[in-house]
């Protein structure tokens, strides 16, 4: 869980057929909040920056697999 | 002109041999919201938009080309020694029917590419909105590819993807900002 | 015919040296693309671009071109056509 996640709960009707999902999630991801990125924010160094998909940790959105979680 | 690179933008590597991924990424190879869309969308809207945005469209149009690639390696590591049986499993059989293992620009679900999925309305904050509604469906696409498989080395390269479509969407965020006039920087932030 | 070297250890890290380089290129073209005038971010631009064409002669030299048409030199025979491609590695 992470602090760009956002939770909520599906309705649940009284003749669903399945098991039901207790919440359902969705990513609010940092540029949402950013029209015009400002100058001089912060950078990863290099390397990192590759393996992050983006030179700054202002936008760095993480995303974990539901795979084998028996997710949603 | 365009000089062709002979290296990806990041490395991908597939941890395990799984031919089903390789059906479910063509979604980001030939789908609606796929790199060939967005590459091929960004490069045609920039002849009709103001030139202070035109850089913009054109490298993140290249940049997606470049995605196109990588997504294209995953699909062929992916099914390069796949038996016919293997490719039927995965529901690649009708495509082993038309092609062999060759690749080919559609969908998860085998629906051809089609230049109906892109748009250009010659207005450019229509035009912008639109890319940049591009840009979070294709965030959203790489989630649910993500979900979908347990190999961290797919994962790996398909989170450096959807980073990329979240920058992007903050370059034609700006463009838009630019083409409002709007230039106090501290005012919009 | 001497095979290319590609797929050694070394070949990796320096295809990656390389990629770490571009990619922060790219990232900052991007970002200039709509700050033109952001002195600091076009400084580091011009710098990593000189970093970036020093380790490409140095990638071009030992494991062949990365780039056709002109923008590369070749030894004998054609190394641009040679294996491998980025997908195959």
């Amino acid at each position: 869980m992470n602090s760009q996640e956002r939770v909520w709960a599906t309705y649940r009707g009284p003749f669903d057929p399945c098991p039901p999902v207790p919440f359902k999630t969705y990513v609010v991801p940092p540029n949402q909040y950013v029209n015009f990125q400002p100058p001089g924010l912060p950078q990863y160094p290099l390397a990192e920056a590759l393996r992050a998909g983006t030179l700054w940790p202002a936008f760095y959105s993480p995303y974990e697999s539901k795979a084998g979680k028996g997710g949603v | 002109m365009w000089i062709y690179e002979k290296k990806l933008q990041y490395p991908v590597r597939v941890g395990k041999c799984d031919v089903r991924m390789a059906r479910y990424l063509m979604e980001q190879y030939g789908g609606a919201d796929g790199e060939l869309a967005a590459a091929l969308r960004y490069m045609n809207q920039r002849y009709s938009i103001p030139d202070k945005v035109i850089g913009v469209l054109t490298d993140i149009s290249t940049e997606e080309f470049a995605h196109l690639e990588m997504i294209a390696t995953m699909i062929y590591k992916l099914t390069k020694d796949a038996s016919v049986q293997e490719l039927e499993a995965a529901g690649l059989g009708p495509n082993y029917a038309q092609r062999d293992h060759a690749l080919f620009y559609q969908n998860s679900a085998g629906v051809p590419w089609t230049a109906s999925y892109i748009q250009a309305k010659g207005d450019p904050i229509a035009d912008l909105y639109e890319d940049i509604a591009a840009e979070e469906k294709a965030r959203a696409t790489y989630q649910w590819l993500i979900d979908m498989t347990d190999d961290v080395d797919l994962q790996d390269s398909l989170k450096f993807l959807r980073e990329r479509e979240i920058i992007h969407a903050i370059r034609f965020k700006e463009s838009v900002q630019i083409l409002m006039e709007e230039r106090d920087k501290k005012k919009v932030f | 015919m001497e095979q290319p070297k590609a797929c050694e250890p070394r070949y990796y890290e320096m295809l990656e040296q390389l990629q770490v380089l571009d990619f922060a290129l790219v990232e900052l073209n991007l970002y200039l693309d709509t700050h033109p005038e952001d002195l600091k971010a076009i400084e580091q631009f011009n710098q990593l671009t000189q970093e970036r064409t020093r380790l490409a002669n140095q990638f071009q030299e030992l494991y062949g071109p990365l780039q056709n048409f002109g923008r590369a030199y070749s030894k004998c025979p054609w190394e641009w056509s040679q294996s491998p491609w980025p997908w195959q590695v």
